[in-house]
C-alpha cells in the first residue's frame, strides 16, 4: 500500500520539490562519505609514516579482513569457513541475548508502566540495576552458569535488558490520559487497548530503549568471548591473535566489530522507520 | 425532519437523568445540585463560561467520572461505567484520534467489541465515511486530513455503532467559521435523520442557540448551577443565514447571553 500514490493532504504545506530535496539528500551523503575518505586517508598517511608494525595502514587492515573473513565461494556469500567460525557464533549469541532482553523488556516494561504504583515501587529498583556497569556482572554469570554459551547469553541479556524496560515502562506511563478516555469510551478491552493505544504511543520510547540495549549487547557480546571457556566468536579471535601479538588480526577484528555495530544499528533504524514513520506526521 | 420529532417532549421517555449531581476535585467544588432531564431523540446545548465545569458535567455523564454526588442514569440504568450505547466526540481531534491507524481503522474500532467480521467492519466503516463526506479519505491517516476533516472523522468514529446518546464537548471549538457551519449543519442532519440524542457542550451562545433543542445555561464555577433552561422554538430545518436572521434566535441569543453573563 503505497501512500505516495494517493493525493497530497490539503492541510499540509506544499513539500519542496523532488528534485531540489533529492539533490540537497545526495549532498549530504556525498559530504558524509567525503569525512570518511578524508578520515581513513589521514589515518593511511600517518600509519606509513610511523611505520610501527602495531599501527598497521588501514589498507593492509582491510586487505586482512578480506583475507581472513571474505574470501569465500559466492554461495556462501563470499563468507569464509573462518568467517562461519567466528562471526557465526557472535552474531547468534548476540541475538538470542538482545531478543530475550527485547522480549522481557518490553513485556515488564509494560506491566510496570501500566500501574501507577508498580512504576513507582519499581522504579528505584530499576534505575539502581541500570545504573550497575554490565560487565561486572559478568563475574556472577561465570559461577551461576559455567563458561560457555549459556553463561554469554545470560549475560548479554540481563544487561541489555535494563534500557528496554525502563524506555518501556516509561513510554506506557506516557499514555496521552485523553487517549484512555477514548479507549474508555470506545469501550475496548485490556488487549485491544494496548495494541491499539498503549503500544504504538510507547512505541518511540520502545526504540530509544532497543538501540541502547544493542549497543549493550554488541559491548557485552565480545566481552563475554574474551574469558576462558570460549573457543569461537569474534572475541576470542581477538584475544587469540593479542597472545600471539598478531596485531594485524586485532585490528581486522575491531573493523569487523565497527562494521557489525553499524549493520546492526541501521537495520534497528530501519525498523523503527517503517514502524513508526506510518503513523506519524513527517 | 419534522419540528415535532426534534422537540419530542414525553415526560416518560428519559433518554438522561440527573439526580441533584455535585462534583468536586478535592476542596475545589466543580459542580452543584445539577438535576436534569433529557428525553430520547433531544439536542440539548449546555453553555457557560469557561472553566464552569461543561466537561466535568460530560464526562460524568460518560461515566468516565463517577458522580461525587447524586445520580446519572442513561436509559434508565445508573451509570456506573460507561454506558453501551454511548459515544462521545472531544473537542482536540488531534489527540482523539489513533494516529498510527488509517482513518477506516479508526472508524472500525469500537467495532470489534461487536464482533463483526474484518469485512463487515471495513463496509460498515466506509458507508458511516461516505455519510460524513469522508468516502476519499479512507485510507489516508489522520494528520494528512485538515482539521475540519478530522473532527469528521472523529464523528464517524462515534457514529459507527449507532449510538443512542451522542456527547459532545466543544466539538467545533478550534474549527474555522465556515468548517463549523458545515459540521452544525452536518451534526443537524444526522440529528434530523437518526433521532440520536445529543448533549452538546459549547462555549459558543450563537451555536448552542443555532443547533440546540434546548439550552442549558450553567453558573461560573465554582460550584456550577444550572441557571436557565430554555427552550428553542425554531423551525426544525435551520439554516446558516435565515435562521440567523430570525427575531427568535436574535432573541433567544441575547436571552442566553445576559443568563451566561451573570443575570438570572
Amino acid at each position: 500500500m503505497s501512500r505516495e500514490a494517493e493525493t497530497a493532504p490539503q492541510g499540509s504545506p506544499a513539500p519542496a520539490s523532488l528534485p531540489t530535496r533529492a539533490r540537497a539528500a545526495a549532498h549530504t551523503v556525498l559530504l558524509r562519505w567525503l569525512v570518511l575518505v578524508l578520515a581513513v586517508g589521514i589515518w593511511e598517511l600517518a600509519a606509513r609514516a610511523h611505520g610501527s608494525v602495531y599501527f598497521p595502514p588501514p589498507d593492509r587492515i582491510a586487505r586482512h579482513v578480506h583475507e581472513l573473513w571474505f574470501d569465500g565461494p559466492a554461495r556462501h556469500l563470499f563468507l569464509s569457513s573462518a568467517a562461519v567460525d567466528d562471526i557465526l557464533p557472535s552474531l547468534g549469541r548476540m541475538t538470542a541475548g538482545f531478543a530475550l532482553a527485547a522480549v522481557a523488556g518490553i513485556v515488564l516494561g509494560v506491566a510496570v508502566g501500566r500501574s501507577r504504583r508498580a512504576y513507582a515501587l519499581t522504579n528505584p529498583v530499576l534505575q539502581f540495576a541500570r545504573a550497575v556497569p554490565p560487565p561486572a556482572l559478568v563475574p556472577v554469570f561465570v559461577v551461576v552458569f559455567a563458561f560457555g554459551t549459556p553463561m554469554q547469553i545470560a549475560s548479554i541479556a540481563f544487561s541489555a535488558v535494563w534500557p528496554v524496560l525502563i524506555n518501556t515502562a516509561a513510554g506506557v506511563r506516557n499514555t496521552d490520559p485523553l487517549r484512555l478516555d477514548v479507549a474508555a469510551v470506545l469501550r475496548l478491552n485490556t488487549a485491544e487497548r494496548l495494541w491499539f493505544l498503549v503500544l504504538p504511543s510507547a512505541l518511540p520510547r520502545i526504540f530509544a530503549g532497543l538501540r541502547l540495549s544493542l549497543s549493550l549487547a554488541l559491548i557485552l557480546m565480545v566481552f563475554s568471548e574474551l574469558l576462558p571457556g570460549t573457543a569461537n566468536g569474534i572475541g576470542f579471535t581477538l584475544t587469540e591473535a593479542q597472545t600471539r601479538s598478531d596485531l594485524l588480526t586485532v585490528w581486522a577484528a575491531l573493523v569487523l566489530l565497527g562494521a557489525l555495530g553499524y549493520l546492526l544499528n541501521t537495520g534497528l533504524l530501519a525498523i523503527e522507520k517503517r514502524l513508526i514513520g506510518r503513523g506519524r506526521a513527517p | 425532519m419534522s419540528h415535532a420529532t426534534r422537540t419530542r417532549e414525553q415526560g416518560t421517555d428519559r433518554m438522561l437523568q440527573l439526580t441533584a449531581v455535585g462534583q468536586r476535585y478535592g476542596d475545589h467544588r466543580v459542580l452543584h445540585d445539577i438535576t436534569l432531564t433529557v428525553p430520547a431523540g433531544q439536542l440539548l446545548c449546555v453553555v457557560g463560561p469557561s472553566g464552569c465545569g461543561k466537561s466535568t458535567l460530560l464526562r460524568t455523564i460518560a461515566g468516565l467520572l463517577p458522580a461525587h454526588e447524586g445520580t446519572v442514569t442513561v436509559d434508565g440504568a445508573p451509570v456506573t461505567g460507561v454506558p453501551d450505547s454511548l459515544a462521545v466526540v472531544f473537542q482536540d481531534y488531534g489527540r482523539s484520534l489513533f494516529p498510527w491507524l488509517t482513518v477506516r481503522d479508526n472508524v472500525a474500532l469500537p467495532l470489534r467489541r461487536r464482533g463483526l467480521a474484518r469485512a463487515e467492519r471495513r463496509a460498515e466503516s466506509d458507508r458511516i465515511l461516505d455519510r460524513v463526506g469522508l468516502s476519499g479519505a479512507a485510507r489516508r491517516h489522520p494528520w494528512q486530513l485538515s482539521g475540519g476533516m478530522q473532527q469528521r472523522v472523529a464523528i464517524a468514529r462515534a457514529l459507527v455503532c449507532r449510538p443512542t446518546l451522542l456527547l459532545m464537548d466543544e466539538p467545533f471549538g478550534s474549527l474555522d467559521a465556515q468548517t463549523r457551519e458545515d459540521l452544525e449543519d452536518l451534526l443537524l442532519e444526522v440529528h434530523r435523520t437518526d433521532g440520536t440524542t445529543i448533549v452538546f457542550v459549547t462555549h459558543d451562545i450563537d451555536e448552542s442557540v443555532y443547533v440546540g433543542d434546548r439550552v442549558v445555561v450553567l453558573s461560573p464555577g465554582p460550584g456550577s448551577r444550572i441557571v436557565r433552561d430554555l427552550p428553542v422554538r425554531l423551525p426544525g430545518r435551520r439554516d446558516q443565514i435565515a435562521t440567523r436572521g430570525l427575531p427568535e434566535f436574535v432573541a433567544l441569543r441575547a436571552e442566553v447571553g445576559r443568563a451566561v453573563r451573570g443575570g438570572e
